[in-house]
Parts: structure tokens; sequence; C-alpha cells
């Protein structure tokens, strides 16, 4: 008897949101490819949590590897959500965008250099503030770059979700993978209740949060390309396949006149229903938005 | 936040590898281990919490009673249960002995 | 400060541009003109209250759906225009920052407002690499997602220095609430942790500003200051297309490589291990 027939399928299934971010990151990568850079033994760390009385982490929670997928030189970038939340430092940030910046380099010198961001982050780091918005500003602008010449592909496979500035990065990326435990967007439901009120948003409303944020949502709606099952396997096939596809001929943000006319066409005078919005936007289900 | 130090000399065994294990998240920390440049091992913990410092030696002194490579071991500790650290301390062993 | 966030910053498009309203198609909480900077055509943006929009979460001065939308079209409007003209003609492009914040609503984020503000962020930063000088203009608040979607993406930022210029990641209330510290122990921090700080001449220290203005009242500056203003920001213009197009001059400045040194660091050592992985 084979294992299949005593178990069902999602036992064997290797789980992706189960792994740590550094292992996130080596699982995307060709057998023996894969190398750490900048590691927690170059111990670079914060300079600004230890005098707010907060330990500070030896890669500050943000993990570079380069290596080979699918062949292709790419640089994976994986923020350890279990570290400050995930959240961008100067530190963290200043290493994404310096990856991005060096794959950037070398797609201009005719390597071409794909990068996957795996995002597991509320956004700016508050210890850090200022200097966490200004990196964030920084990612967004190397992103950009890097996408003129090859892909950058987003990843948020849950459960942190990806928020605050860095659901920018995630709109500005070639590609956008979620599982359904991800959940991607600009405010949090507990900071829409703080700042606009309950009526507003119940952050205790879990159904809400998935409808809104979830990822088959974001998937349903064409703002983000794949929905994939939380297993290592899809997810770095799905993630082979957008970069030997390279970048799209049209990025989702450059569209512009498409989004803003569906805006224009919103009825406001009540909330949105989050389901009747994705028909409308898509007619489609969650196997990969138009774009 | 916290710092402590403490030396085991009597750890020489050399050692070659390193090994990293943990998350500084809350209850959990993460630990640097590596080759020490000289003889003995050498312990450096920073931790968010304060006042635990026999707690820390405790664990320890059973920790090298055990085991004795001459590493150099760094801790940044988010509020780790002893029994935690010991745990985090053996996955490291097991990666630089294997 | 009792002060209305978004008043300055319609003020100085109104003196800027001599216009103060939106173009036929816009909200009215988006303020857009081609105008003469010195004897330069250069497109004018500013993000104003609109406390008859209808998307309630924007009405204060927020930037919202709509008003990310509408500066992605009209940035992107000047792009396509300027396609076919030579770098050194490409015209500036500059955003005048009084924001509060990003829009926190439900309507907002169920149509996907991170979305929108990316293609506002796209559109500046696509300007400034197709060779457009983007510049900034802090005359108010600066905050987090809004400053993010309009303005960030800037070859050079400029501010007034006074008491009314804030920018910051989240405002002093919920910054004190998560980081679990009381406002006057945030305030006090500030001063001891630059980027902490609410206070405009401590950003400066972090390096990212390429010039701190001062005008006596902000809301009603006199003839010699704007024309002061004016200067600065065709100095700013004029150094934009002498540099490169991406944000590396955030890190060259002497304030930069003072307080954002573990930046410096970072990308040096990347660069080191990058060449032989």
């Amino acid at each position: 008897m084979s294992t299949s027939e005593i178990f069902p399928a999602f036992v064997n299934r290797k789980s992706f949101i189960e792994l740590d971010g550094r292992a996130r990151a080596q699982s995307l990568f060709d057998e023996g490819t894969a190398k750490e850079l900048v590691g927690p033994f170059d111990r670079v760390e914060s300079p600004w949590l230890a005098i707010q009385g907060v330990t500070p982490q030896a890669d500050d929670g943000c993990i570079v590897i380069k290596g080979k997928i699918g062949g292709l030189s790419a640089v994976v970038v994986s923020l350890e959500g279990a570290f400050q939340g995930g959240s961008i430092g100067e530190v963290s940030g200043a290493k994404m965008t310096a990856a991005l910046d060096l794959a950037t380099k070398d797609s201009e010198a005719g390597k071409k250099t794909a990068a996957v961001l795996l995002l597991e982050t509320g956004g700016v780091r508050l210890q850090e503030a200022n200097l966490g918005l200004a990196a964030i500003a920084e990612v967004i602008s190397s992103i950009l770059a890097l996408r003129q010449h090859a892909p950058v592909i987003t990843v948020v496979a849950g459960t942190v979700g990806c928020f605050g500035g860095m659901s920018l990065a995630a709109g500005v990326s070639s590609y956008v993978v979620m599982t359904k435990e991800a959940r991607l967007g600009l405010n949090g439901p507990e900071v829409i209740e703080q700042e606009s009120g309950i009526d507003e948003f119940d952050a205790s409303d879990r159904a809400l949060i998935w409808a809104i944020h979830g990822g088959e949502q974001r998937v349903g709606m064409g703002e983000a390309d794949a929905l994939v099952e939380d297993d290592a396997d899809k997810i770095a096939s799905a993630i082979r396949g957008y970069v030997q596809a390279g970048p799209p001929s049209e990025h989702r943000s450059e569209q512009v006149k498409l989004y803003r006319d569906r805006i224009a066409a919103l009825d406001t005078s009540k909330q949105i229903d989050p389901i009747s919005l994705r028909q409308k936007w898509n007619g489609n289900d969650t196997t990969g938005g138009a774009r | 936040m916290e710092q402590i130090e403490f030396d085991y000399p009597a750890a020489k065994r050399r050692i070659t590898k390193k090994a990293y294990v943990g998350v500084v998240g809350s209850g959990d920390m993460e630990v640097l281990m590596e080759p020490a440049g000289g003889d003995g091992a050498h312990v450096s913990i920073t931790t968010s919490v304060n006042g635990f410092q026999d707690s820390w030696k405790a664990v320890f002194d059973r920790f090298f009673s055990k085991f004795d490579g001459a590493v150099k071991i760094q801790i940044n500790d988010a509020g780790a249960t002893p029994g935690s650290v010991l745990l985090r301390l053996e996955q490291a062993v097991e990666v630089i002995e294997q | 400060m009792s002060e209305r966030v978004g008043l300055r910053g319609r003020a100085w498009f109104q003196t800027l541009t001599g216009k103060n309203k939106p173009l036929t198609g816009d909200p009215g909480s988006v303020l857009v003109s081609n105008n003469l900077l010195g004897n330069e055509t250069s497109l004018f943006l500013c993000v104003v209250p609109n406390p008859e929009s209808r998307f309630p979460c924007v009405r204060d001065g927020q930037v919202g759906l709509e008003e990310a939308y509408t500066l992605a079209t009209r940035v992107r409007e000047a792009i396509a225009e300027d396609r076919d003209k030579p770098k050194a003609e490409k015209r500036p492009i500059i955003a005048i920052v009084d924001v509060k914040s990003q829009a926190y609503g439900r309507r907002e984020e169920t149509a996907g407002i991170f979305l929108a503000a990316a293609t506002a962020a796209d559109a500046y930063a696509s300007a400034r690499m197709a060779g457009h000088p983007v510049i900034s203009l802090v005359a108010g608040h600066a905050f987090s997602g809004g400053f993010l979607t309009h303005g960030y993406q800037a070859n050079r930022i400029l501010a007034f220095d006074d008491a009314g210029i804030v920018i910051h990641a989240m405002h002093k209330e919920a910054a004190a609430r998560i980081t679990r510290r009381s406002v006057a122990e945030l305030e006090r921090l500030g001063h001891e942790i630059a980027p902490m700080s609410y206070d405009v001449k401590d950003y400066a220290k972090l390096g990212l500003l390429y010039k701190l203005l001062h005008v006596e009242n902000p809301l009603q500056p006199t003839a010699s200051e704007v024309e002061t203003v004016k200067q600065s920001l065709m100095e700013a213009i004029q150094d934009a297309r002498a540099g490169s197009t991406d944000l590396g001059n955030r890190l060259e400045s002497d304030a930069a490589k003072q307080t954002r040194k573990a930046s410096i660091a970072v990308r040096a050592l990347l660069e080191a291990q990058w060449q032989n992985a």
C-alpha cells in the first residue's frame, strides 16, 4: 500500500508557510546554487534597536540569497516575519535595495538577474520610523529600475501578510504570487479601526478581513497573479515559471486608465461588497487575473 | 536590555563549523555558534529581559557539562524560556557536529 | 499645531501656479497645472482636502484611490508628451506635499488602494528615470503612505523648516500606542534618535533633503520669500538634471554619511560578496 492510499495528499505536502524566512528562500533555488550574502555571521545589525532597549537580530530579519532558479540568475530577498513583524528598518531595507540594484547592474551588463521578494511584513519598523519609510521609497524605486530588464516577483505566503508601505512594493512588482493564507493591503484592519472607527472596519470580523485582503480575493480581482497552495514545490514551480517568462509587456502599476475608470464607476454611497466587486472587475475565478 | 558574558575555559575540543539557528521573536532567540579563536568557549548574550543572569548561568553550566567544543556563542534573546534556550543550543550543536 | 493639514499645500500651489481649481475630470482633491517656473514650463501637482469627496476617508487631505490614480494619470501624461524630447528638455515635475496620510478606509482597501498608491509612485519614479527632474516641496505634512504615493520618489526634496512641517511614518498618537510609549516619551526620544523625530530639523540629519527653506509664515509668504523658493526649486531642477536618475544621491550627503552609515556599509558589503557569489 502506498502512502498516498493511507494519507490524504496534504500530509505529504511540504508547507511553505511553516518554513522560516531563510528556509523559504533556500527552497526556491536549483540544487547547490544558493549562496547567502551578508548573512548573520556578518553581523550587520540595526544600529537603532539596541539604543531603544530592543534586541536586534544578526541579519536584521532580511535574508539575501543569490543563485539560479530554473537555470537563470536570480536573487531572493526574504523577510523574516517572526522578527519585529518583518518590519523594514534601515538595514533590512538597505539589503533589499542593494540586492535589487546589483541585479539591475548585472542585467544591464547582459546577465539578466531576476529578483524574488518574499514579503511578510507590516511595513515600516516604527523604532526606525523615518529611515524605514525612506528605505521603502528606495525599495520601490529599485524594483522599478530592475523590472525594465528582469522580472521582480513578489510572494506573499502568510501568515504575517504584506501591509503598509511594502504593499506598494508588491504593487509595482512584475508578478505577485499569493496563498489563501496570505493577505495584502495598504492598511491592516486594526489600523483602520483605530484611525476611522469600528463602524468603518471591525477588526475582529475575520470573514470581512479575508474577504477584502485575502489571497483568493486579490488574485480573483486581478490585483495579484497566481493563487498557489501552501506547498513549497508548487510555490517554487510558480516562481520558476515567472522567472523564465521574463517581465510582462505592461506592468499592472502602469495600467492607470483601467483602474482609474474602475474607481470612477464605484458606488461609494455605501461600503463595497468584496465578492461583487471581484465579479465586476474580473468576472473570473481565482486561477489568475487579467493584466 | 542586558548584556551577559560567560567563559568556559575547559571546553577545548576543536570545532570547524558554524551554526545559526532561531529567531529573535517573542519567547525565542537566535544563536550564532562558531569556532572560538583560542582555547575555551565564550558566551555573549544580549537579552531584552533584565535580571535573569543566574538562570542563564545555570543553563550554560548545564550545557557545558555535556558539551566540550571550543565555540564562540552569541545569543540575541527576546525572552526565551530556559527550556527553549537549551533546545536552540542543541539544534546548533547538531549542525556543527554534522 | 491647530492649523489644518492641506491649507499650506493649497496656498503654495496657488502661489506658484496662480490656479486653484482641479482640471476637468479630476477630483476636487488634486490640483494640477502646467506653469512657467523661470522660463521653463513645469508640471505642478498637489493633493488638498476635499470635504465633499465621495470617499469619506479622504476628506481631511488624505491620499486615497482617486487622488493616487489622478496623480499617476497626470504625471504619465507629461511623460508621454515629452517622450521624444531630449533629456535636458523634459519638463520638471513639482510635487507640493501637504498630506495627512493615506486614506484609512474600508472602501479603499476593498478596491485595492495599495495598487493605486503603487501606480502613483510608479509614475513619479518612471518620470524621474526618463529624465524629468522630479522635485518635492514639503510645505506641511508628509505622512507615511501619503508621502510614498505623492513626493517620495523625487530626485530632490525641499522642505520648509518651521514647526508646521512634519515628515513621518506615523502620527504621534498611533506611534506611541504601538511602541507602548507616551507621546511625551516619544518626543524626548525623537531628539536623541533622529529617525524617530517629528522635528524637520532632525529629519534633515538623515541626509534625505536637498535643502531646508525658511518662510516666516508659509500661509502668507512675502513676494521675496516666494522668489527665494522659486530660485531654490530651479536650482534643485538643475542639480537633478546634472545628477543620476536614481535615488543614489540620498546616500551621498554629509548628513547621510553620518546617520545612514549602516545603509552605506550594507551596500558595500553586499556588493563585495555579490561578485564572488
